[in-house]
């Protein structure tokens, strides 16, 4: 679920507001969004792909909250990474993120071949 | 399109509404402009994260026209697999109409190129592609209303639907759309199971279409499962490929490789924890996951968990009829229900007319969202166009909308029983005539009080509605099952093991307060060709 919105990157663009799709989220006035309704949160991760200044956290767990430390997300090197693992905004042309999801398919071929190798 | 207010409701006209926005709805809603329609969208989220394409990455069903025997060859064993209930006609109109549609995306989606250069048209990544098909709808100037549940049809008085009316759950109020026709595109329902995506897919346009009188079909197929990390919704199934499976104590489980995991799983998981590595996954393909499918590695990442290495305890969602494949009954090659001016694209309709009795997956399941949603906005706007004036039709909602007397009704609760009839893998995997029947009961008491009494306030409404959506979904989807006195594909009755070849036909089931099935004996659907 979704459990931060960062003070110090969030621009009050309010996008996230606009694209969940379960309505978790308020706009607040002159302020940054507010997580309104937390339980609705399905964990789709939709709004940190949808976030151009990685200043949304989403935990793991879907069934329940998990509060974390602000702190140690700040460090931790997870914000922003399913964005940039998607290649969207700057980091679109950078050849370490091409969309590679057509591999799909092949994926599944070699996993078969590795069963019929007795594997 | 016109536009009034009346108090607190927005009223607007179209040629065409269509209710939901994921795969199947964008493309009915970019199809029925191009027919020249005036085209509304209404979405209960936001129609480009909404719905279960979104967090995922279709490889639609995909075979090159040339040469012939390619497509011949895959129908055939696509109708081996479905049992003898899909369509050899659906199935080719299906392969043809998602082979021309998805090059049509060029310039929204930016297509990956292979090793050979050749561009990839078939498997397009969920947000991209949600995307690209937002910015193709707003192009083409569909009014697409973001955050607005429909909660009931209209219905005029000849029977035909007329149009719908929702909440506007960020704007504050209500909205009415008259139209000429509507496209249900409201997605199937894995009863809040917790599938990743699928929460906003609550069965709505089935219990919408069954109040102005529509059939479904297929919905004993209900029992399609996958695996997650457990706590987490992560149904993201490729690297489960190169999973091994083990018991509390370490063992290794027996579980065959390939798609007929569900059982032994099920089975493992109903005598105690199950846990997991993907340690056979080859080097080259754990560097790669994160840029096929990016999300795959969240939860790992942000639990500390190596999938390569550690194991972890996994679990099962219940899918529904999203990867299963009930839905309503679809009686012309355009996509119209049984009731008139009501179409059904997508996992709003049944897929067995391409599927069979067996999943849709990812492949056949996006590729008849594609074309089924194209088919109902083209009947829908050849429907608007016969119907002359915009006349608005009367409400039709009922269970949580208009009560016989208002007392509260437990909506968690409600829920809560949903779920267990309709999840649990002792009842809904491990099926018997017996419990299959108790399951019946049991939903058929609470529906009554749930009809009689519940009544959605403010807020509530949306969630009242949908717990009745799934109420009377659960119904459906047990009453078929007691009905499908066999095993067949994915239902598989424990006390019915063997296939009965006077079964070999599509189950209908429909009727609100009281639930009906019968056999479809109009196969093949006949197709004006």
């Amino acid at each position: 679920m979704i459990e931060l919105i960062l003070e110090e990157r969030c621009a009050a663009c309010n996008k996230c507001v606009e694209i969940c799709p379960t309505n978790v989220l308020a706009i607040a006035p002159d302020r940054i969004p507010r997580i309104a309704r937390q339980e609705e949160c399905e964990t789709c991760f939709m709004c940190e792909l949808y976030c151009p200044h990685d200043a949304i956290y989403v935990g793991p767990d879907c069934e329940k909250p998990q509060p974390v430390d602000k702190g140690a997300i700040l460090v931790s090197g997870l914000l922003g990474e399913f964005r940039r693992n998607h290649g969207w905004d700057e980091w679109a042309n950078d050849p370490h993120y091409t969309n590679e999801h057509w591999q799909m398919e092949n994926v599944f071929l070699r996993a078969r071949d590795l069963v019929k190798a007795g594997q | 399109m016109s536009i009034s207010s009346s108090g607190d409701t927005l009223h607007l006209e179209a040629d065409v509404l269509i209710i939901g926005g994921g795969l199947a709805g964008t493309w009915a809603a970019a199809a029925a402009r191009q027919a020249g329609a005036s085209v509304i969208l209404a979405d209960k989220g936001y129609c480009g994260t909404s719905g279960v394409t979104a967090t995922a990455g279709p490889g639609h069903w995909w075979v090159p026209p040339d040469p012939p025997e390619l497509r011949e060859n895959a129908i055939r064993n696509r109708q081996k697999s479905g049992f003898g209930i899909n369509d050899p006609e659906w199935m080719a109109r299906v392969l043809a109409k998602t082979w021309e549609s998805l090059p049509t995306l060029h310039g929204f989606y930016d297509f990956s190129k292979d090793e050979t250069g050749a561009t990839r048209y078939r498997e397009l990544r969920g947000p991209e592609y949600m995307r690209a098909l937002r910015k193709i709808v707003d192009s083409l100037g569909v009014t697409v209303l973001d955050h607005c549940p429909a909660l009931e049809l209209l219905q005029r008085p000849d029977g035909s639907v007329s149009g719908a009316r929702g909440i506007r759950r960020q704007k504050g109020g209500a909205w009415q759309v008259n139209a000429g026709a509507v496209v249900l595109a409201t997605g199937g329902t894995s009863f809040l199971s917790r599938l990743l995506g699928s929460h906003t897919n609550t069965g709505d346009g089935y219990l919408m279409a069954a109040e102005a009188g529509a059939e479904l079909s297929g919905m004993e197929f209900t029992n399609y499962y996958t695996v997650a990390l457990a706590g987490t919704n992560m149904t993201r199934s490729m690297s489960y490929a190169f999973a091994t499976y083990y018991d509390e104590d370490g063992n290794r489980l027996p579980i065959p490789p390939g798609p007929d995991i569900i059982r032994p799983l099920a089975a493992a998981m109903l005598k105690g924890k199950v846990f997991c590595d993907l340690s056979r996954t080859p080097e080259d393909i754990r560097a790669k996951v994160p840029i096929i499918s990016p999300n795959f590695m969240l939860p790992f990442r942000r639990w500390d968990i190596d999938p390569y290495r550690d194991k972890f305890e996994v679990t099962m969602h219940g899918e529904g009829t999203v990867r299963g494949i009930g839905g309503l009954r679809i009686v012309s090659e355009d996509c119209g229900t049984s009731v008139p001016g009501l179409y059904a694209a997508g996992d709003a309709a049944t897929r067995e007319l391409v599927a069979g009795a067996i999943s849709g997956g990812g492949n056949v399941n996006s590729a008849w969202a594609v074309s089924s949603g194209q088919w109902a906005g083209e009947g829908a706007t050849r429907f608007a166009v016969r119907q002359r004036g915009r006349d608005s039709g009367r409400p039709i909602g009922q269970a949580g909308l208009r009560p016989v007397s208002q007392h509260a009704v437990d909506l968690r609760a409600t829920l809560s029983v949903v779920q267990n009839e309709m999840l649990s893998y002792d009842k809904n995997i491990f099926r018997a005539g017996e419990k299959l029947k108790r399951s019946g009961e049991v939903l058929d008491d609470i529906w009554k009080i749930f009809r009689a009494h519940a009544l959605g306030n403010g807020a509530d409404v949306l969630r009242t509605r949908e717990t009745a959506a799934m109420l009377a979904t659960a119904r459906w989807s047990a009453a078929s099952a007691l009905a499908r006195d066999e095993s067949r594909g994915m239902h598989q009755r424990d006390d019915r093991p063997q296939t009965d070849a006077r079964l070999e036909h599509r189950i209908l089931v429909g009727g609100l307060d009281k639930v009906w099935t019968s056999g479809d004996r109009s196969r093949p659907l006949e197709l004006a060709s």
